[in-house]
């Protein structure tokens, strides 16, 4: 590239013209920003205005683009050019539309105003353009782990689309759960009559599309690589093995039912006639219809309890529902009254969620199906049949009722592999010296089930949980994403769901993981950072091989090599930056995010003395809640204090603590973090980047303490996209504070 | 036990729920209620029934027969029709409620002295008599439905009431002498004899 | 325009010197003004009410509304049925609707009708509540447009009760917050208490006479209601609402140590008084507890 040349250009649209000096806002942008040309329009986001910039970059050789006008999150169209590093001072949102219209506030603003556009001058100045790393492939082909009807239906719809798969299934038969069912529960309006089951045919689909490779008896021993170049092994039980390269990856592992053994004051295993779900299922399966007694006689009676072991707070049971067993329980009732017998459903909640759930609930009692609110305590042998007490909870009595058969509506446990954090939480608890910590956790990795996919990731074999063994995915904004880049779950393996929900999982799974493919093969992120073209790079001869960044990465995207220097892995990174945070030596970089794009600006602010009565604050506000919150505190014209500088950041997690001494060395006298939800209900959008964020920062006392500084100076706070009132609030507390404390002696 | 009892009970022996669909007034809903008590939260004297509407059907469904044919709640009704419009499953509750008073008393099983099972039969036999309601006579049965004793008793208490209608041309103290008719008495008669035959033969027939 | 006709279902409660006469007295005199003309079911019977059940079951009971539907169209072809008294009007759409719907009802019902040669001819006749016919066929327009003495300065309670809102109701209403009567009262130039919170709870009903402690618990609240909302007055369209609400009003104060005295007002005599018609012709002189700020419009 040509030597920089930076163009300013101010836009004196939507007032900023009437509340800011924009003449000086150019001088500015020209003595201090070093930009070689500076001018200012009356409408910049109009076809002239961009006409203006257009010229500069046809004609001057502008290569470097400062646009001071509104936030960097509007008119992104306009303000979109090719081939040049663009950065943004945000005037309108983050300066007049938060400041008062008045005389006394007149000075103040032009102050904010100025500082935005030196520190747009300064982020331009450290920013290359990204290019795409080179290392990409383009692979339009799948791997799908699983044969039920999950991935049965992830294998069909990238058939159609003209990807090939590898379809791999543990067992002898496609079909999983789904194909052992006798009929399905209504499947179109009015939604009482049981439908076909249909998955034979779906499974003589499978088998017939040329796309659609299938792998009986089989497993994955091995799976390397990133998004668009995953290599994988397969081997059959014979010992016969093969590798399949794949651009992404769906995992439709199913579930399996609760061990009812598990509940032997139900009767779990210990009459042949107290059955869970899919047992009921298979058994009528196989006499075609008739309900028979272990023992070959006709059941007349069966009764179903509901909630068997599962919503139960008790050691050992399932805390959660399972969603589709009432559903069940009422289409395995209708069997009964099918062939002629009686069926009671005993529950505590009847939960028919979907559309169609009242429909089915209404047609169950129709066919007379009796339901029964209540709560069972134990089923019990009575003479040739079986007797479940229970507590009829609209009638307020303890009563009980006569079975021949009695179905148990166990909950799903996920089919997942082991969790990858249980591991290398137990080198570090190992390492930490904890013993009481390594035993709990050796007894966790020695429960874990064998690994599916046998990553070769420096942070372990399989996707991570969030709960109860469930994969982790982002609820809110990202449902089918993994912590995995391009390895997608879908059914029950990801939350409980009844196969309808299943089929529609594995469909939006599959437009992910096609997604996925295209991305990598030119080089593109998944979201949130759609289509970014950056990706991470280390100064190798700076870097200690500490590990925090391979450690640290949410998505376990980097490896490293045999000398302990990280591999980045572009295609699995999401961009999120918490590598950068974490490098204590400040080696890793984005070319367009860096420790220099975010410290220059916060260097670049003009910093009033000690004397001044002007403190600055200095806010690093995530890109994804926080500042939008910002925009929108803006947009309905909430105030806030004329001192704080924002700075958006991709996420928490990227913030280097360098920037914190720098800020505070520098003279600001309140530094604020805003990042989104952590935990287990996180919003994070990069997952643990809040998080490790939240932990960085408890340690930052130390420097406060060298530099005899305040504690309260350095604040974290979580917020959300709605803290529209909240987060000016926070500012104008952190303005207060100060008053209280006092201003940093660090002004020079 | 009266002997339509005693062949009910013979009949439905195993289905409690099979003989009020058979036999009561919209008994074949009884089945959809899903127990949400939105009735029973709605009725206006639903703090006087013994059992609520939502615990009635439950009742039913449990098989408890004598309890709910016995019971009063079902005489509580007003029929004010506050559980049909807002139940979420659009079961006739008025009528079901209705119908299972109607069924209880039939066999005999109300129970003794139910205040609103008597007036409501003593206004059946008003309005059949001539076709029309003769409030005089029905208010006078009313006072003495139990009894000479207490009806003076009430008749003083209504003293105010009854002269009140009278002196604003509200009551007719004529109407003792026979009062307001139609013409067709008897063929009236016929006919709701043949409507009660025709039910009552449904009742013994029908196939649950 | 043309007079409208309706095949009338007065009821027994409006008969002469009956509870509702006075019911009666005022629907006919605002049927006069808005040329409306009402002719009687010939010899029609009463219709069981709702409380007629424990004697009559289900087909004796829809057996007599039947008779009613089917001398109707005998007399009146295919008129609209019309009544004044909620009962009245409920039973006879609730057995239309048993017929038309239960084909075991409707045998059951040919039968008994055959017995004294009468039968129900095709299809069944509407059967509409006097208030459809104001509001849908008249409407609020036209009634506004006959007032002369309009009911300045009153504030008034709008009763709307059950019968008349449930399980039909007024279309276009809702069972829960219907605005029909409150929307009459306007029309006449009274105002209605807002957020009248018992408009649409139970009297009692029948069971005033069979139950009279509960039911007068219910009473004593539908009128605290009217007074919160500083009404002079109650109305109502229902017979049974009208003389449950009004004429216990003296036990009431007796059980509760209240001082209730609130006359309670049918539509109709609101409308006949806002029409310029005399306290006669309103059937003012009906009411136990006197309107006498009616009275004193009606003899300005």
């Amino acid at each position: 590239m040509a030597d920089m040349k930076i163009g300013a250009y101010i836009c004196q649209g939507c007032g900023i013209g009437d509340r800011v000096d924009t003449a000086q806002l150019a001088s500015v942008a020209k003595r201090e920003g070093k930009a070689a040309v500076a001018r200012e329009h009356e409408f910049l986001c109009n076809a002239e205005g961009v006409k203006m910039i257009q010229d500069d970059i046809a004609n001057e050789g502008v290569n470097h683009v400062v646009i001071a006008a509104c936030s960097r999150r509007a008119k992104t169209e306009a303000f979109s050019f090719d081939g040049v590093c663009i950065s943004r001072a945000n005037l309108r949102e983050g300066v007049i539309w938060v400041r008062p219209d008045t005389d006394e506030a007149r000075e103040t603003t032009q102050e904010m105003a100025d500082d935005y556009v030196r520190m747009a001058c300064a982020e331009t100045k450290y920013q290359k353009m990204p290019e795409a790393s080179g290392e990409q492939g383009l692979t339009r082909h799948l791997l799908v782990v699983g044969g039920g009807i999950s991935g049965m239906t992830a294998a069909l719809e990238a058939a159609k689309t003209g990807y090939k798969v590898d379809l791999v299934e543990k067992t002898g038969q496609l079909g999983g759960v789904a194909g052992e069912m006798y009929k399905k529960y209504p499947d179109k309006a009015p939604y009482n009559v049981l439908a076909d089951n249909t998955t034979g045919a779906m499974v003589e689909a499978v088998n017939a599309n040329g796309n659609i490779t299938v792998h009986l008896n089989t497993s994955v021993t091995k799976t390397d690589g990133a998004p668009g170049r995953f290599t994988v092994s397969l081997a059959t039980e014979s010992g016969a093995s093969k590798d399949v390269t794949v651009g992404a990856i769906i995992q439709a592992t199913g579930f399996t039912p609760y061990d009812m053994s598990k509940l032997p004051e139900l009767g779990g295993g210990k009459s042949p006639d107290v059955m869970d779900q899919l047992a009921f299922e298979k058994m009528v399966k196989a006499n075609g219809g008739a309900i028979k007694k272990a023992d070959g006689s006709e059941a007349k009676n069966v009764v179903f309890v509901q909630c068997a072991g599962q919503r139960s707070e008790q050691p050992g049971h399932l805390p959660y529902c399972s969603g589709h067993c009432c559903m069940t329980s009422i289409k395995q009732a209708r069997y009964v009254k099918e062939a002629g017998g009686d069926a009671t459903v005993i529950f505590d909640d009847l939960r028919t969620p979907g559309a169609d759930g009242e429909d089915v609930y209404r047609g169950g009692q129709e066919a007379g199906v009796t339901f029964s609110k209540g709560k069972v305590s134990a089923v019990e042998a009575a003479g040739k049949g079986l007797k479940v007490n229970y507590n009829d909870r609209i009638l307020a009595e303890d009563t009980s009722i006569d079975a021949d058969i009695v179905v148990l509506a166990t909950g799903m446990v996920p089919n997942s592999g082991p969790n990858p954090y249980v591991k290398l939480d137990l080198e570090m608890a190992e390492k930490d010296g904890n013993a009481e910590l390594v035993e709990k956790l050796k007894a966790e990795v020695e429960k874990a089930p064998p690994s599916i996919l046998n990553l070769m990731y420096r942070q372990g074999t399989d996707v991570p949980h969030l709960k109860h063994g469930f994969t982790d995915s982002h609820f809110i904004c990202f449902p089918y994403e993994t912590r995995r880049t391009g390895i997608y779950t879908a059914g029950p393996v990801r939350r409980p769901m009844d196969a309808h929900q299943a089929i529609e999982d594995a469909t939006g799974a599959t437009l992910k993981a096609i997604q996925a493919c295209e991305n990598a093969a030119i080089g593109r992120a998944a979201h949130p950072r759609s289509g970014d073209l950056s990706f991470p790079s280390f100064r190798k001869e700076g870097c200690t091989q500490c590990k925090r960044c391979t450690v640290e990465c949410p998505f376990g995207a980097i490896n490293e090599d045999d000398k302990g220097y990280p591999q980045y892995n572009e295609a699995r990174c999401r961009r999120c930056g918490t590598c950068m945070g974490a490098c204590p030596v400040r080696v890793i970089s984005f070319e367009n995010y860096s420790v220099e794009t975010v410290g220059q600006q916060l260097k670049a602010v003009d910093m009033p003395d000690e004397f001044s009565e002007k403190p600055r604050l200095l806010v690093l506000a995530c890109e994804n809640d926080a500042y939008p919150a910002l925009d929108m505190a803006g947009m309905t014209r909430q105030e806030y204090s004329a001192y704080a500088r924002i700075i958006p950041v991709r996420c928490l997690g990227s913030v280097n603590t360098i920037w914190i001494t720098d800020a505070l060395n520098s003279g600001y006298d309140g530094v604020m973090l805003m990042g989104c939800q952590k935990g287990d209900n996180y919003q994070c959008h990069f997952v643990k980047g809040s998080e490790i964020a939240h932990i960085r920062m408890s340690k930052i006392d130390d420097t406060l303490t060298q530099l005899n500084l305040e504690k309260e100076r350095v604040q974290t706070y979580e917020v959300s996209i709605a803290d529209i009132q909240r987060i000016p609030q926070i500012i104008n507390d952190m303005e207060k504070l100060i008053g209280e404390i006092g201003m940093s002696p660090f002004k020079f | 036990m009266s002997d339509m009892n005693q062949a009910m009970v013979e009949k439905y022996r195993s289905s409690f729920l099979k003989e009020v669909e058979a036999n009561v007034e919209e008994g074949h809903w009884v089945k959809m209620c899903m127990q949400c008590g939105v009735c029973s939260g709605s009725c206006p004297l639903g703090p006087h029934w013994e059992h609520p509407p939502q615990e009635i059907f439950m009742m039913i469904r449990a098989g408890k027969r004598e309890d709910v044919l016995s019971s009063s709640s079902m005489w509580m009704c007003t029929s004010c029709y506050n559980c049909i419009a807002r139940c979420p499953r659009g079961l006739p509750i008025t009528h079901i409620m209705h119908g299972l008073a109607t069924y209880a008393k039939r066999l005999g099983l109300q129970p003794k002295n139910q205040p609103t099972a008597k007036f409501s039969q003593l206004f059946w036999n008003n309005l059949t008599k001539t076709g029309r309601v003769n409030e005089l006579k029905l208010g006078l049965a009313l006072y003495f439905m139990n009894g000479i004793g207490p009806g003076i008793k009430t008749a003083l208490k209504m003293q105010d009431v009854g002269l009140g209608m009278l002196k604003t041309g509200r009551l007719n103290p004529l109407e003792i002498l026979g009062g307001h008719s139609i013409k067709d008495k008897s063929g009236l008669q016929k006919m709701l004899k043949k409507a009660f035959e025709i039910e009552e033969a449904q009742i013994k027939d029908y196939k649950g | 325009m043309a007079k409208r006709e309706y095949s009338f279902y007065p009821g027994c409660s409006s008969q002469s010197k009956a509870s509702s006469v006075n019911y009666q007295k005022s629907t006919q005199t605002i049927c006069e003004e808005l040329d409306i003309q009402l002719n009687e079911i010939p010899d029609w019977n009463c219709c069981a009410a709702s409380i007629g059940y424990g004697g009559g079951g289900e087909l004796p009971r829809i057996s007599l509304s039947a008779r009613n539907i089917a001398l109707s169209q005998q007399a009146h072809g295919q008129q609209d049925i019309v009544a004044t008294c909620a009962a009245c009007w409920l039973a006879t759409r609730e057995a239309k609707e048993r017929i038309e719907h239960d084909s075991k009802v409707k045998s059951g019902i040919d039968a008994a009708l055959g017995e004294i040669g009468i039968k129900i001819e095709g299809a069944m006749p509407k059967t509409r509540h006097m208030v459809e016919v104001l509001i849908e066929d008249i409407g609020y327009g036209e009634i506004q447009s006959k007032v002369k003495k309009p009911l300045d300065g009153l504030k008034i309670a709008g009763y709307v009760g059950c019968q008349t809102n449930r399980p039909f109701g007024i279309d276009g209403e809702s069972y829960e917050n219907p605005k029909y009567l409150d929307k009459m009262i306007e029309t006449v130039g009274a105002a209605p208490v807002e957020n009248y919170e018992k408009k649409a709870s139970c009297c009692g009903g029948a069971l005033m006479f069979s139950e009279p402690e509960k039911s007068q618990a219910l009473v004593k609240d539908i009128i605290e209601a009217a007074y919160d909302g500083g009404a002079d007055m109650i109305v109502t369209p229902c017979p049974v609402c009208q003389m449950n609400v009004e004429v216990y009003q003296g036990h009431i104060n007796k059980t509760y140590g209240t001082k209730f005295n609130i006359p309670v007002v049918y539509y109709s005599t609101l409308m006949a008084v806002a029409f310029g018609r005399n306290a006669k012709d309103a059937a003012l002189d009906g009411q136990m507890i006197r309107a006498s700020k009616l009275e004193d419009i009606a003899n300005k």
